[in-house]
């Protein structure tokens, strides 16, 4: 999946919970959680969402480095990599 | 014949609009099936009926709107057959042996109407129920009695319709406008509460340290669907400490308290346009915390998605405001009334704690209480934070 395709996804998946969201207004930079507003459960569900369509398991010891949609990005991308790889 | 009324889901409600019948004339309906969808300031609920029977007529249309305790329809009930009057009977006036059917438990009762419509207008001649204090009271207010629906025993017009029907905001909102109906919605509910109950409120910082290694620990050993969160195991905490201060579970009404037999958890959730509702998880003590979880994920979607039953938005003996991870320190709640009791939880973060003469940094939850000083005083609710403190020290117990 190449980054713009895999962005795609997981904006489409974060609209999923939260539909409010612009993705044309959204920074890679600053932490995503406070730009959607997104709590405990939104986290969750939307991590679970990103599970579904990416069959992605990613533990909670790895939630602390996912504060950017950037971070996240790379994150996400790195784990289809080791995939394919394997 | 059974009188299929519009129900009062929560303190805040005076009417709802009819979206949509489930059921149509000829069908059997069971216990607890939901049979129609209304739509109130806050959301489109799920209206169930809480006794059997065959719908016999659909009385209120889709798109009408009406005041709580309205008859929406006409059911017979088993094993009755059409009375040939029953036809043609006007429904407001139905036979004073029609039972009334609340949608929810009995306990939903009290929260409600206050209504200016038709429906159980008392016969011509026939003297109003209603209590000294709520007349007096329909005086100084100059409320309408004659036009109140009584939430009472037998349709009496109790001192809350007054004063509900006084406080309800005159005009209603335009068309369309969600945001401000529920706004005022919430003001309303909650002015009454400033008004009517004396609130004490406690607070007490609570190290989490334990609780939160061992929520780490059990959900490393779950798939990701099966992930416990922090609030779950708060709430499941508030459930079971609660268990011993029966003051703080229940109901406010007609001047007394009643204790509840379980603990309904209302948990305050917040929708994304703004506004919070907070629907019940039924019997929260009694769940297992996996359990717990599952329902607490349920309730956040139907919330968001609009699709709520009647039965969790009455039921509510306490609630719960959890401002979760991105939240404040702390947070000093107003009680939903009728209920006597509202726990508090700010933001869980790492904070400098002292003990044994020793500095260290730990997580820690501040916990607020806020009661209602008629029904408990500030030690007693000081001493049900200290026992909710101790259970979050012992997470494998809350686990059950």
């Amino acid at each position: 999946m190449n980054p713009s395709e895999l962005r795609q996804r997981v904006i489409t998946t974060l609209q999923g919970i939260a539909p409010e969201v612009d993705a044309a207004r959204l920074r890679d930079d600053l932490p995503l959680r406070r730009q959607v507003d997104l709590d405990s459960m939104d986290w969750l569900n939307f991590l679970l969402g990103l599970n579904k369509a990416l069959g992605i398991e990613i533990p909670e010891k790895d939630y602390a480095r996912l504060t950017t949609l950037s971070a996240l990005l790379d994150y996400l991308q790195h784990k289809l990599t080791e995939r394919s790889a394997s | 014949m059974i009188e299929f009324r519009l129900p009062s889901l929560g303190a805040d409600m005076d009417e709802g609009t009819l979206l949509e019948w489930k059921v149509k004339p000829g069908d059997r309906v069971e216990k607890g099936q939901v049979i129609a969808i209304v739509d109130t300031a806050k959301a489109a609920i799920d209206v169930e009926c809480w006794q059997e029977g065959t719908v016999h007529r659909l009385i209120a249309e889709p798109g009408q709107k009406m005041p709580v305790g309205t008859v929406m329809a006409l059911l017979l009930e088993p094993g009755e057959t059409v009375p040939a009057e029953a036809a043609t009977a006007t429904p407001h006036t139905g036979s004073n042996e029609s039972r009334e059917v609340s949608s929810g438990s009995g306990a939903l009762r009290e929260v409600g109407a206050g209504g200016t419509a038709p429906p159980p207008a008392p016969e011509a001649g026939e003297r109003r129920r209603i209590s000294p204090a709520a007349r007096k009271r329909a005086a100084e207010l100059g409320v309408a009695v004659e036009k109140l629906i009584g939430s009472g025993p037998q349709g009496a017009v109790t001192l809350e319709d007054v004063e509900k029907a006084a406080a309800r905001p005159a005009p209603a909102a335009p068309p369309g406008d969600r945001f401000l109906a529920m706004r005022q919605t919430i003001a309303a509910a909650m002015s009454r509460s400033k008004r009517e109950i004396p609130h004490y409120y406690v607070s007490e910082d609570i190290p989490l340290a334990r609780m939160l290694a061992w929520l780490q620990e059990t959900n490393a050993q779950r798939p990701m669907t099966e992930r416990l969160l922090p609030a779950a195991v708060l709430l499941k905490a508030v459930a079971r400490a609660l268990a011993n201060y029966p003051e703080l579970n229940g109901h406010y009404r007609d001047g007394a308290f009643q204790p509840a037999q379980a603990v309904h958890l209302g948990v305050a959730i917040s929708l994304r346009a703004g506004g919070l509702i907070a629907p019940a998880i039924l019997d929260a003590g009694a769940k297992p915390l996996t359990k717990l979880m599952q329902e607490l994920a349920d309730l956040v979607r139907r919330t968001r998605a609009g699709s709520l039953k009647s039965a969790e938005l009455s039921a509510a003996t306490i609630t719960v405001t959890n401002l979760g991870d991105q939240g404040s320190h702390g947070v000093f709640g107003v009680i939903t009334p009728p209920q006597v009791a509202l726990v508090g939880f700010g933001r869980i973060a790492e904070r400098p704690w002292a003990e044994n003469g020793g500095l260290k940094a730990l997580p820690v939850v501040t916990a607020s209480l806020s009661a209602d000083h008629r029904v408990s005083d500030g030690h007693r609710g000081a001493l049900f934070l200290r026992e909710l403190s101790d259970l979050l020290q012992q997470p494998e117990e809350l686990a059950r």
